[in-house]
C-alpha cells in the first residue's frame, strides 16, 4: 500500500470531477476513483445528442472545470480536456466496494482488490446505483447487457429481455421495432405486469398480438450459454435461441453501500439523504458527501459543491457558499437588515418545523421558499383559492377567518395553509396578518422534502393538519382542545387502490377522514354493487354507524392509492357529546347522505338500466385513474365528429405543440378518456424533477415553469402517459396568410417534416417536457373545450361529473 | 378594471363549465337559445310581411325589402366568419359550440329572411342565382347537421378504442406475419397472398372511401383461393387463412373508419366552396341593384 493521499474522491460525475480538479489546483495529493472506463457515467449514459441544460441560470458556476448548456458529447469532451489540463489523477475501473478506517487513515478497497489509503474521502457516486445482475449460471457472459443506448444498434438477432418493469418493456418494444427484424422475447417472473405503466403493458400486449414480441410469463432464465438461453417455465425447462440478453432488473440504490461506511441518513424513507454538516461532512468524520447523493441533482450545484468541499477540507472555513447571493436576495425584501446566516438562525429558532433542520438543509430549503413581510390586515390568501404551499409564522401572528367576521389566531412559530399541501386542493379559509408579521412560504415540494428529511418536522405538520382538517369538517364552535382526545388516538392508514376500508354489513363505529386520494361508496342492490358516491380528499365517512349504532350500510373503497385517518368511535362520540352543535350538524349531513342513498335505491327499482349505466360509468371512470384527477378532459363520442379541432386549438395556444391525444385512450358507453393530463391530486410527475419546475398553479393546474432540463423523469413517472418530450416547432405564418395565400402548415401542430424544413439555421431544438397546463393564463380557459364545435369535449372533476344531476338526467 | 374584466371572463367560464357537465351538444346549447332566437326572427319576418302593406307590391327594392336584404347579407357574412373563428385561437372567452349552435339556427332563418326579401319574385337572373346558391349552402348545412347527429356513435363503435394509426399498424403487422407464414406455401398458393401484401388499402379514390367498397379485393380473393386449395402443407395453409381472415377484419374496420370520417367531412367541401360562390353572386346582386336599378 502506498502513502495515503490527502483526499480520495469516489465517483467522477460533475461533483467528483470538480472536487478532484480543485484538489489538483490546490496541490493536494488526491485520487479520483471511477468505476467505469470514462468520466461521469450518468451523463455518459444520456441519450445521444441530448441537450444538457445548465439550470439554475441565476447560480454562478464555481469550478475549475467548464460547464455551459450544450450537447452531451461537447460537455463530455470539455471535461476530458479539463481533467487533463488540471492534471487530475484519475483511476478508471476502480469500483469502490468497501471503506474502513477513520479520519486521517481510511482504507478504500476496490472490486479488483486494490487498497488505497486516504486521509479524507469525498463520496460523489450519484444516485444511479448498480443494476441488479442476472443470477443464473453464465451471468458473466459478454452478451448480457444492462442498458440499451440505441435500439438501432441491434439488428436481426434473437433478443431476450429479462424484467417486467417499464424499462424492460420499453427496451423490448424498442428492439422489436419492425425494421430491425429482431426476434424478441420478454420474460416475466410473475403472471402479470403489475409494476409497469398501463400504457406500456397495453403496447406490449399489442406487440404480442401483432407477433412482434413473444411474452413468457412465470418464466425465468436458468442458464446462459453463447447463442442459447435455458428457461425455467411452469411446464419445465426449455431452451431457446438467444444471442443477446437485455437484463432490466432494477438497480440497487447506493444507500446500503453508503450506510455500510457508518454514514447516517435523515430517515427511513426513500426520499431521505445522508445527514450532513454545513461543510458536507457526514456523521463519519472525514467522509464528505456531495452531488446527487447529497440531494443536489443539478450539474451546476454538483460542480460548485465539488469546489467547496475541497476548499473546506483544505481548511478554508471563510468560504461563502455559491448560493449566498441567492439567499441574500430572498431576504432582501424584509424590513430588518441581517446577514444570511443570522436570518437562517432567526427562522430556525422561531419556527417549530425548522427546529430540527440542519444549517445546510436550511440553506437548501430556503432557496425553494419565500419570506415576506405582511403589514397588519393584509390578506395572505383567500378562501377557495387553489394553492399548494405551506406558510410558517416567523414573527407576528395570522388570523383565520372561520366564518364571516369570526377569526381565530394562529400563533408565532406555527404553520398554516397545510391543507393545500396535503391534498392539493383549494384553501379552506381566508388568512390575514394579525399584526405586522413575517411569514415563510414553503413550496409543496420543498415541504415534502423537509418532511422526509426531518422526522420532527413531519410530526408537527401532520398533527397540525389533522387538527385543522377536523376543525374544518366539524364546525360548530369546536376548538383544538375538544379535538385533543380524538387526535391523540388517530391513526394514519394507507389503503391501496381498490381495497375496502369498510364493508357493508360490518360492525364497527370508527370514523375515517380521507387525507389523500379518494374513495367510492358502493351498496349492494339487487346483487350488484351500485355506485353511490365519490368522496374526494378531505371528506369523511363512517359517521352514520356512530350515530345510529347500526352496522355499516355501504362499502367504502379506495379509488386510488389513498391515506385515511382513523378516529375511534368512542373519541368521536365524546366529541359530539361535548358539542351539541357539532352533533346537530353531523346529523344533518348524515340525513342528506341517507336521502341520496335512498333516492338511488328507489331509482334502481324503476330505472334499473339508467342506474346501472351510471354505476358502470363510475367504475369505468375510476378504473381509468380519474379518481385522483382534479380536472380531466372527457369526450362524449355521441357528439365527437373527429375534427381534431381540440388538438389544433391546444397546439395553437401553446408553442405549436398539442398536449392532448384525442383518439388514444379508453372508451366506455361512448364516454372517452383521451390521453391528456388530469391534474392529479397528488401529481406523480412532480416526484423527481431535478430542477423542481413542476408546480400546481392558482387554478389547480399542474404545470411546468421554465427551466426543464429534459431529463424525462416526469414523463416516466406519470402513470397516464400524458407528458411528451418535444422541441417547439418554429413559429408559423399567421392564420390569414394561410387562409388566403396558403402559406405555412395551417392550424394545429405542424408535421415533423415541416418543422424540420423550417427550423432556423443553427438553432438546436431543445427537447423538454410538454404537458397540459389547463391553458394557464388564457382568460377564456381551456382552449380544447372552447374549440370543440359540437360540445363533445368537456373538462370536469370526478365529483362534478358523477353528480346526482347526471343520474337524474339519464333516468329522465 | 383589468381585474374586473378577468372576473367576468372567469364567471363565463364557470357557467360554461356547469353547463358542460351535462354534456349539452351544440343543437341543445343553452337550452335551444339560438333555435328560439331564430324561430322568433322568422316569425317576426312572416308576421310583419303579412301586416305591413308595401306598395306597389313587396319586393327587394322596397324599404322593407332593403331591410331584410341587409339583415340577410350581414348574416351571410357572419355565418362565413365561422370558418375563421374555428381556427383563430384567441385567448379570450368564446365557445365554438355556441357559435356552431347560432350558426345552424340563424343559418336556417335565412330561408325565411332571404325568401321573404325576394317578395317571391324569382327568375333567371343573378339575383335568383344568389338565392339558389344560398339555399344549396343551407341544404348542405342540413346534411352536415344530420351526419353530425347520426355518425359519431357509429365512428366510436367501429373504432372500438383503437386509433387510426393503430388500425394501420395492425394491418402492417398482419402483413408481416403473412409474409413469414406464407414461406412454406408453394408458388401457386403464395401468389395470391403476395397480392394481398402488395395491396394498397387506400386505392380506389373518393368513391371507394365514401361507399366503403374498394375495387382491390386481393385479401378476400387470397382467402377464397387458399380455402379452396387442397394438398400440400395443410397446416401452414390454415395458418395463412386464419391470418388473412384477421387481416380482412382489420381492413374492414379501417375502411369503415375512413368511410365515416369522409362522410363527416365531405359535405364541408360543398358547403364552403358554395359559400364563396354565394358571396360572389351576392356581391354581383348588390352591385347590380345599386348601379342598374
Ligand atoms: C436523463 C437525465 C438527464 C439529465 N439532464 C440534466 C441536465 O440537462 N442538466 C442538469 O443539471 N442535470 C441533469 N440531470 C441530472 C444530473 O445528470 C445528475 O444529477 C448529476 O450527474 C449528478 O452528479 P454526481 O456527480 O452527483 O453523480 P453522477 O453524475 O451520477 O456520477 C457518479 C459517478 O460515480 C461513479 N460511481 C458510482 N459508484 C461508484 C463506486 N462504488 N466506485 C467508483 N465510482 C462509482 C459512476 O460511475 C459515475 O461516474 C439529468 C439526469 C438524467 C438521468
Ligand atoms: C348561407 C348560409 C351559410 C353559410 C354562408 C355558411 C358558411 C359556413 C362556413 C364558412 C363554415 C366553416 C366551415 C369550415 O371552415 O370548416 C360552415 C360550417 C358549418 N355550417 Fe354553415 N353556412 C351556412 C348555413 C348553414 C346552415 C343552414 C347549417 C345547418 C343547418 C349549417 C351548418 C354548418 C355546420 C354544422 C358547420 C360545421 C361546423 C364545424 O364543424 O366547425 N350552415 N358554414
Ligand atoms: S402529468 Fe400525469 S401525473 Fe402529472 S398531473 Fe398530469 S396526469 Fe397526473
Ligand atoms: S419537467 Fe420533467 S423533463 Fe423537465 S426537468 Fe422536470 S422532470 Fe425533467
Ligand atoms: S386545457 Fe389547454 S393545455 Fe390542456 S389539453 Fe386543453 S388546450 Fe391543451
Amino acid at each position: 500500500m502506498s502513502d495515503p493521499v490527502r483526499v480520495a474522491i469516489i465517483g467522477s460525475g460533475p461533483a467528483g470531477l470538480s472536487a478532484a480538479a480543485r484538489a489538483a489546483q490546490l496541490g493536494l495529493s488526491h485520487v479520483l476513483l471511477e468505476k467505469t472506463d470514462h468520466l461521469s457515467d450518468t451523463i455518459f449514459k444520456y441519450q445521444k445528442g441530448k441537450h444538457v441544460m445548465a439550470t439554475p441560470n441565476r447560480l454562478d458556476l464555481r469550478s475549475d472545470c467548464r460547464f455551459d448548456e450544450g450537447a452531451r458529447e461537447a460537455i463530455l469532451a470539455i471535461w476530458d480536456e479539463d481533467a487533463a489540463a488540471n492534471k487530475v489523477n484519475v483511476v478508471y475501473h476502480a469500483e469502490v466496494v468497501e471503506v474502513t478506517g477513520e479520519k486521517g487513515a481510511f482504507q478504500i478497497k476496490t472490486a479488483k482488490g486494490d487498497v488505497i489509503a486516504a486521509e479524507a474521502i469525498v463520496l460523489a457516486i450519484g444516485t444511479q446505483g448498480n443494476p441488479n445482475r442476472l443470477r443464473c449460471p453464465g451471468n458473466d457472459l459478454p452478451h448480457i447487457i444492462y442498458q440499451v443506448d440505441d435500439p438501432e444498434d441491434f439488428k436481426d438477432r434473437h433478443i431476450t429481455v429479462v424484467g417486467s418493469g417499464d424499462a424492460g418493456i420499453e427496451n423490448a418494444l424498442g428492439v422489436a421495432e419492425d425494421a430491425l427484424e429482431n426476434r424478441v422475447t420478454i420474460l416475466n417472473r410473475s403472471k402479470d405486469f403489475a409494476r409497469a405503466k398501463a400504457k406500456n403493458v397495453s403496447d406490449l400486449m399489442e406487440a404480442e398480438e401483432n407477433g412482434a414480441i413473444s411474452i413468457r410469463t412465470e418464466t425465468q432464465p436458468k442458464l446462459v450459454e453463447a447463442g442459447w438461453l435455458t428457461l425455467e417455465t411452469p411446464t419445465g425447462d426449455e431452451k431457446i435461441q438467444c444471442d443477446l440478453i437485455v437484463a432490466r432488473l432494477g438497480s440497487v440504490a447506493p444507500r446500503a453501500f453508503v450506510e455500510s461506511m457508518g454514514i447516517e441518513f435523515t430517515g427511513p424513507d426513500r426520499e431521505a439523504f445522508p445527514k450532513l454538516s454545513p461543510t458536507f461532512e457526514t456523521s463519519v468524520p472525514g467522509i464528505y458527501v456531495i452531488g446527487a447523493l447529497a440531494g443536489y441533482p443539478l450539474i451546476k450545484h454538483c460542480m460548485n459543491q465539488g469546489y467547496d468541499v475541497v476548499e473546506f477540507i483544505n481548511g478554508n472555513t471563510a468560504l461563502t457558499p455559491a448560493d449566498e447571493k441567492d439567499l441574500a436576495a430572498i431576504f432582501a425584501g424584509l424590513p430588518e437588515r441581517k446577514s444570511v446566516s443570522e436570518w437562517l438562525d432567526f427562522l430556525r429558532t422561531r419556527v417549530r418545523i425548522f427546529a430540527d433542520v440542519s444549517p445546510l438543509q436550511m440553506r437548501e430549503f430556503m432557496l425553494d421558499s419565500k419570506v415576506a413581510f405582511f403589514p397588519e390586515g393584509e390578506v395572505v390568501f383567500e378562501k377557495d383559492e387553489p394553492g399548494s404551499s405551506l406558510f410558517a409564522i416567523a414573527e407576528g401572528h395570522a388570523l383565520v377567518e372561520v366564518s364571516p367576521g369570526v377569526t381565530v389566531p394562529i400563533e408565532q412559530g406555527s404553520i398554516f395553509g397545510e391543507v393545500g399541501l396535503i391534498s392539493g386542493r383549494k384553501r379552506g379559509a381566508t388568512i390575514r396578518a394579525g399584526e405586522d408579521s413575517i411569514f415563510v412560504e414553503v413550496s409543496r415540494t420543498a415541504a415534502l422534502k423537509l418532511m422526509a428529511a426531518v422526522p420532527g418536522a413531519k410530526r408537527v405538520i401532520e398533527r397540525i393538519s389533522l387538527e385543522r382538517q377536523l376543525l374544518q369538517i366539524f364546525k360548530g364552535g369546536l376548538t383544538a382542545e375538544d379535538l385533543a382526545p380524538v387526535v391523540d388516538g388517530a391513526e394514519v392508514i394507507r389503503v391501496p387502490a381498490g381495497k375496502a376500508v369498510l364493508e357493508e354489513g360490518d360492525e364497527g363505529d370508527d370514523v375515517f377522514v380521507i387525507r389523500s386520494g379518494s374513495m367510492v361508496v358502493e351498496k349492494n342492490i339487487g346483487g350488484k354493487p351500485i355506485f353511490l358516491r365519490y368522496l374526494p380528499a378531505g371528506s369523511y365517512f363512517g359517521e352514520m354507524a356512530v350515530l345510529s349504532g347500526a352496522p355499516r350500510n355501504a362499502t367504502v373503497k379506495a379509488a386510488v392509492g389513498s391515506e385515511v385517518i382513523k378516529l375511534t368511535g368512542a373519541g368521536f362520540k365524546a366529541m359530539l357529546a361535548a358539542r351539541p352543535q357539532v352533533r346537530e350538524a353531523t346529523e344533518t349531513a348524515v340525513a342528506e347522505r341517507a336521502a341520496m342513498n335512498s333516492f338511488i335505491e328507489s331509482r334502481k327499482a324503476t330505472y334499473s338500466s339508467a342506474v346501472d349505466l351510471y354505476s358502470d360509468t363510475a367504475s369505468f371512470i375510476m378504473k381509468e385513474g380519474l379518481g385522483e384527477a382534479t380536472d380531466a378532459l372527457l369526450i362524449d363520442e355521441n357528439l365527437c365528429v373527429g375534427c381534431d379541432n381540440c388538438e389544433k386549438a391546444c397546439a395553437d395556444s401553446h408553442e405549436g405543440l398539442s398536449r392532448l391525444d384525442r383518439e388514444a385512450g379508453k372508451t366506455f358507453a361512448h364516454l372517452h378518456v383521451p390521453t391528456s393530463c388530469r391534474h392529479c391530486e397528488h401529481p406523480h410527475c412532480m416526484a423527481d424533477c431535478p430542477p423542481n419546475v413542476i408546480h400546481r398553479g392558482p387554478d389547480g393546474e399542474v404545470f411546468m415553469e421554465e427551466g426543464c432540463i429534459g431529463c424525462g423523469n416526469c414523463m416516466r413517472n406519470c402513470p397516464y402517459g400524458v407528458i411528451r418530450m418535444e422541441a417547439a416547432p418554429p413559429p408559423k405564418p399567421g392564420l390569414l396568410s394561410w387562409l388566403l395565400l396558403g402559406r405555412g402548415p395551417g392550424p394545429g401542430e405542424p408535421s415533423p417534416k415541416w418543422t424540420k424544413a423550417n427550423m432556423p439555421e443553427g438553432k438546436k431544438p431543445k427537447k423538454i417536457a410538454v404537458k397540459c397546463d389547463m391553458c394557464k393564463g388564457l382568460a377564456g380557459g381551456p382552449a380544447c373545450v372552447r374549440a370543440c364545435p359540437t360540445g363533445a369535449a368537456i373538462r370536469v372533476s370526478p365529483e362534478e361529473f358523477l353528480s346526482i344531476a347526471r343520474l337524474e338526467e339519464d333516468a329522465g | 378594471m383589468a381585474t374586473l374584466f378577468r372576473r367576468r371572463r372567469a364567471t363565463a367560464t364557470q357557467t360554461e363549465r356547469v353547463r358542460e357537465r351535462r354534456h349539452e351538444g351544440f343543437l341543445r346549447h343553452a337550452n335551444f337559445r339560438w333555435a328560439k332566437v331564430s324561430g322568433g326572427l322568422c316569425l317576426l319576418v312572416i308576421l310583419s310581411y303579412a301586416l305591413i302593406d308595401v306598395s306597389p307590391r313587396p319586393n327587394g327594392g322596397s324599404w322593407y325589402g332593403y331591410t331584410l336584404g341587409t339583415i340577410g347579407a350581414l348574416l351571410i357574412l357572419w355565418l362565413t366568419a365561422l370558418g375563421y373563428r374555428k381556427r383563430r385561437m384567441t385567448s379570450d372567452f368564446w365557445s365554438l359550440k355556441a357559435w356552431t349552435s347560432a350558426h345552424v339556427y340563424l343559418g336556417l332563418s335565412l330561408i325565411v329572411i332571404a325568401t321573404w326579401h325576394t317578395g317571391f319574385q324569382l327568375g333567371w337572373n343573378v339575383h335568383t342565382l344568389a338565392w339558389a346558391l344560398m339555399m344549396l349552402v343551407i341544404l348542405s348545412g342540413l346534411y352536415g347537421v344530420a351526419v353530425y347527429a347520426l355518425l359519431p356513435q357509429a365512428l366510436s363503435n367501429n373504432r372500438d378504442q383503437m386509433t387510426q394509426m393503430q388500425m394501420l399498424e395492425a394491418i402492417r403487422a398482419f402483413d408481416r406475419q403473412l409474409h413469414a407464414a406464407a414461406q412454406p406455401l408453394p408458388p401457386g398458393e403464395a401468389a395470391p397472398v403476395l397480392a394481398s401484401l402488395e395491396q394498397d388499402p387506400f386505392a380506389g379514390g373518393i368513391r371507394a372511401r365514401l361507399t366503403g367498397r374498394y375495387p382491390n379485393r386481393a385479401t378476400a380473393a387470397a382467402r377464397a383461393a387458399l380455402t379452396e386449395a387442397v394438398g400440400g402443407d395443410a397446416e401452414a395453409r390454415a395458418k395463412v387463412v386464419a391470418l388473412l381472415t384477421q387481416k380482412e377484419a382489420a381492413l374492414a374496420r379501417l375502411r369503415e373508419h375512413l368511410r365515416l370520417r369522409a362522410l363527416l367531412e365531405i359535405w364541408l367541401y360543398v358547403h364552403v366552396p358554395l359559400t364563396f360562390a354565394l358571396i360572389a353572386a351576392l356581391s354581383a346582386h348588390i352591385i347590380s341593384v345599386f348601379f342598374y336599378w
